[in-house]
């Protein structure tokens, strides 16, 4: 069957005008070319078409428009068998787009490890209603009720009569390979929450024959034989390679540039305009040394940064702008206030209290950021590996006055970052840089860049304090965070403010109170979880300006809550998973918990365990649990406390982990093994350290993460799989009670309570010195 | 200018460059265009740079490149390939190893270093092979099963 003669079948228009979509992995250099021939023949991008979302080419190869991108968790994977299942395709046959913001549309970037319980939702969805839709297009076709229609492979037929007549099929390459789907659309309206309504109904999990299955990874051959071309690939015609300059100093700008100190270097240029500062060159050599040799005068300042070791004193001491029982603060950033916690607190007749530190931590990401951006004849593109790509064009758009359709972000594959790390920033130097030059430029962060200038985790200092009553029983509870903003730097680098290159050239810190509670479902008589922020250290272009860093919610705010839970616990001379499950009515938590009690061998019983105190090795458990956005975990630590030396080794981690439905359960469980070494490494290594005057971590060095030595050498994990629920997300979960489950550990060894994360030698030395 | 000719994966490559002393990391990328190695920390302290010379793994961002023109360079890509790959690439596959890979060349030319000199090494010897290397991922066990299995012990 002729394309032409498909559109005829259909009375809704279904299909827009013909028009091949070209969609493929090509050079970068093809990329305007392909996004021409797209923009032309594709409807316009709005969240309101099927279009937007799905289409199928002329030989049947379905395309998938994900808004959002894959960090290195394999997302592209388990979007396609998402497809497949609903539209009813092989695998193989869903090629899954994802993150270019001329390609498909916003859904809030990735964030929070919402990319299958949002993004995924949305494209099962529309899967399913291109389905429908395909299958009535069918019908009429056929001249059969869609109702006796249903499709094996992409093909619709009877389903009376499976494969053998061919008059009574047809494929849906036949029907509208090569064309858009052009039907509608219902959607929530917000862009950064999109979700969307369809007519077609959800696959039940007994007719999965994708979901659930261990499909391999689709980008991991192109990683592993060097063939897979990441951002930091990106080679243009004509592309200089830039280095930024930073001031020594926070705070610091330019005020005299010696260009002769960079002229023996071939073709190295300083770019400087107002407070922004780069070097480039047409060899990237070139413009490292460069940025090596520059010879600059900076402006005094005097940023007067407490230093890391007085930082927390700063937290406790600094005025508070904004706590979460102001009025209008709605969401999840809201206080939960449970029956009156003053009330119960006059009520008990035992109080306890507790005290945590969270240092400053870097996203230290494996490579330092790094962009290409191409702005000429009034329009730009940039490849970026930023986690939110539509935000980011629409910064670059506003950054450099242009209109916002004129402005292309094409997400790559680049080094996982973890939340909102330097990417945002390279990419608008890249930006700006084109622009000044009417070339594109590279730009490429040095190793200090992204460890000192990066936007950081908030350090917090998180306080409890429970009131008990006779019987032992919690009947009130407080749980507050203080802290630095969760967004001295948005998360969204949506508003020049929101880059060092918008702040450079004048826009000011986009600067707004945000902060949140420790995920969890514990139910007390009287109960507050709560929040205080305080003002930023500096209000412009601070290397310790704070942000999200993967699991932002996680493990600041409950390396205290769950931490303490255990205290109170120790206290009142019961195990830790029994004194949870008291004040937790959820079936899925007790099952969690029980799931992870008998795979790690549970011994039931109070800690400490007060039968090491000769020992020079103490070994201990540790419990902790959370609760985020559906996803539940239960987090078993064993470790071996050297009291000499104060290392704390971790033989093993167990991880119970239910998140609904599991989509893939292979790639679930490698997301939950790294991430546990990843967190093993913020909760035992990574602490930024700085002076009065600037950071002063700036290599790995200065900034230790875990190494081999250092990794749980056993890991775990125990997937409970609930067919029933929603996909709630894996990414990020199991990291938050990750520091308390190793802390409670060495409290059961040792009876000695750690306050302050990492966890270094000469910490865990000086506190059980000290006990 | 200078000129100097290297070898990379089997193929002679001649380049010019200014500075003897400029790393071997950008002749590989800016002169060639080779993807790998990556650019970690041009500090020799992480290992994404890693190819090897003369079958030895080799930290590109802190070897001049003016050092290794007689010499034999082998970069990830040249390890192996698709239709013919070196067997830690094909473990590395099945044991699904990598997140976002961007560490990936110090592992497996570290790990293929290992393999060359001792086919059949303990846990113990891979996790010391693998001591100084970092992965911002945390795929350092999934690397140890790779290289079990690469050798046959998994």
């Amino acid at each position: 069957m002729m394309a032409n003669e498909t559109t005829a079948l259909s009375r809704r228009a279904f299909l827009s005008a013909t028009g091949a979509l070209v969609v493929a992995l090509v050079a970068p250099a093809e990329f305007a070319e392909a996004a021409t021939k797209v923009l032309t023949s594709r409807p316009a991008l709005t969240p309101d078409k099927l279009s937007s979302y799905i289409s199928i080419d002329p030989d049947g190869t379905v395309i998938a428009y994900y808004g959002k991108i894959d960090g290195g968790q394999g997302l592209e994977t388990a979007i396609a068998q998402l497809v497949a299942e609903e539209i009813d395709v092989p695998w193989e046959r869903v090629r899954v787009v994802m993150g270019d913001s001329a390609l498909t549309v916003n859904m809030g970037g990735s964030t929070a490890g919402n990319g299958l319980r949002q993004g995924g939702l949305i494209m099962r969805r529309t899967a399913a209603e291109a389905r429908r839709l395909l299958i009535e297009m069918a019908g009429e076709a056929l001249n059969r009720p869609a109702a006796d229609l249903t499709v094996t492979d992409g093909v619709v037929h009877a389903l009376s009569d499976p494969a053998t007549n061919p008059a009574q099929r047809i494929s849906y390459a036949e029907l509208v390979g090569g064309r858009h789907l052009n039907a509608p659309i219902a959607w929530n309206g917000e862009a950064q929450q999109l979700s969307v309504k369809v007519q077609a109904p959800l696959k039940k999990p007994s007719e999965f024959k994708v979901i659930g299955k261990p499909m391999p990874r689709r980008d991991m051959p192109g990683k592993v034989f060097g063939t897979l071309q990441q951002c930091s690939d990106v080679r243009l015609p004509g592309m200089l390679h830039a280095r930024m300059i930073r001031p020594t100093v926070a705070g610091a700008v330019p005020m005299a540039v010696d260009e002769k100190s960079i002229r023996a270097i071939a073709g190295a240029e300083v770019v400087w305009i107002k407070d922004f500062l780069a070097v480039v060159a047409e060899k990237e050599w070139n413009a490292v040394k460069a940025s090596q040799a520059l010879k600059v005068s900076w402006s005094q300042s005097k940023p007067n940064f407490p230093g890391h070791d007085k930082l927390f004193d700063h937290i406790r001491q600094a005025p508070v702008v904004k706590r979460s029982s102001d009025p209008g603060i709605v969401g999840f950033a809201a206080q939960r206030d449970d029956g009156s916690v003053e009330d119960g607190f006059k009520q008990a007749v035992r109080i306890i209290a507790g005290e945590y530190e969270y240092p400053t931590q870097s996203h230290a990401s494996m490579g330092p950021a790094c962009a290409v951006a191409d702005v000429r004849d009034g329009g730009a593109t940039v490849w970026t590996s930023t986690q939110k790509p539509h935000d980011c064009a629409n910064g670059i758009a506003e950054l450099l006055e242009l209109p916002r359709e004129k402005v292309r972000a094409i997400w790559m594959f680049g080094t996982g970052g973890y939340a909102r790390d330097g990417q945002g920033d390279a990419t608008a130097e890249a930006a700006v840089l084109s622009r000044h030059l009417g070339r594109p430029v590279r730009v490429q962060h040095m190793r200090h860049e992204a460890l000192a200038w990066d936007p950081k985790g908030t350090a917090t200092v998180n306080r409890s304090r429970v009131g008990l009553d006779a019987s032992g029983r919690v009947i009130a509870y407080e749980n507050i965070s203080k802290s630095f903003s969760m967004e001295d730097c948005n998360t969204r680098e949506q508003h020049p403010g929101d880059t060092l290159a918008g702040m450079a050239l004048g826009a000011p810190s986009n600067w707004r109170p945000s902060f949140g509670t420790p995920g969890n479902s514990y139910v007390f008589d009287n109960g507050r979880w709560g929040w205080e922020v305080i003002a930023p250290l500096m209000d412009r272009s601070s290397p310790l300006r704070s942000t999200h860093i993967r699991d932002p919610f996680g493990p600041p705010l409950m390396f205290g809550s769950e931490s303490f839970i255990d205290e109170v616990a120790a206290a009142t001379h019961t195990d830790p998973i029994e004194f949870r499950l008291r004040y937790l009515k959820s079936d899925r938590e007790h099952e969690l918990f029980r799931a992870a009690a008998k795979h790690y061998g549970w011994e039931t019983r109070p800690s400490p365990r007060n039968d090491q105190a000769n020992a020079d090795v103490a070994v201990g458990r540790g419990f902790a649990y959370r609760q985020l956005a559906g996803t539940y975990i239960a987090l078993i630590a064993e470790v071996r406390v050297h009291r000499d030396s104060g290392v704390i080794e971790i033989p093993r981690l167990v991880c119970a982990h239910d998140c609904g439905v599991i989509v893939n359960p292979e790639t679930i469980r490698h997301v939950i093994d790294r991430q546990l070494v990843w967190g093993t490494s913020r909760m035992m290594y990574e602490e930024v350290r700085f002076d009065e005057n600037m950071v002063t971590s700036v290599d790995w060095l200065t900034y230790p993460v875990v190494k081999m030595e250092g990794v749980p050498r056993s890991i775990e994990i125990v997937l409970i799989d609930r067919p029933q629920e929603p996909p709630s997300g894996a990414a990020e979960m199991a990291v938050g009670p990750l520091p308390a489950a190793i802390g409670n550990a060495v409290f059961d060894a040792t009876g000695v309570r750690l306050r302050r994360v990492p966890f270094t030698p000469r910490r865990v030395q000086a506190a059980l010195s000290r006990a | 200018m200078a000129k100097l000719t290297l070898t990379v994966d089997g193929k002679a490559h001649a380049i010019e460059i200014d500075d003897p002393e400029m790393p071997l990391l950008y002749a590989l990328r800016d002169e060639l265009g080779f993807n790998n190695p990556r650019f970690g920390c041009g500090l020799g302290q992480c290992g994404a740079c890693t190819v090897h010379i003369d079958g030895q793994a080799v930290r590109s961002c802190i070897t001049p490149v003016s050092s290794v023109t007689d010499r034999t360079i082998t970069t990830l890509a040249g390890l192996g390939t698709p239709q013919e790959p070196h067997p830690l690439q094909t473990a590395w596959i099945e044991e699904q190893v990598n997140q976002c890979g961007y560490c990936i060349n110090g592992w497996i030319m570290t790990g293929a270093e290992l393999l060359a000199h001792n086919p059949h090494p303990s846990e113990h010897e891979i996790r010391e092979a693998f001591a100084d290397l970092i992965c911002r991922c945390g795929t350092h066990n999934a690397a140890v099963k790779a290289v079990r299995r690469a050798s046959g012990q998994a």
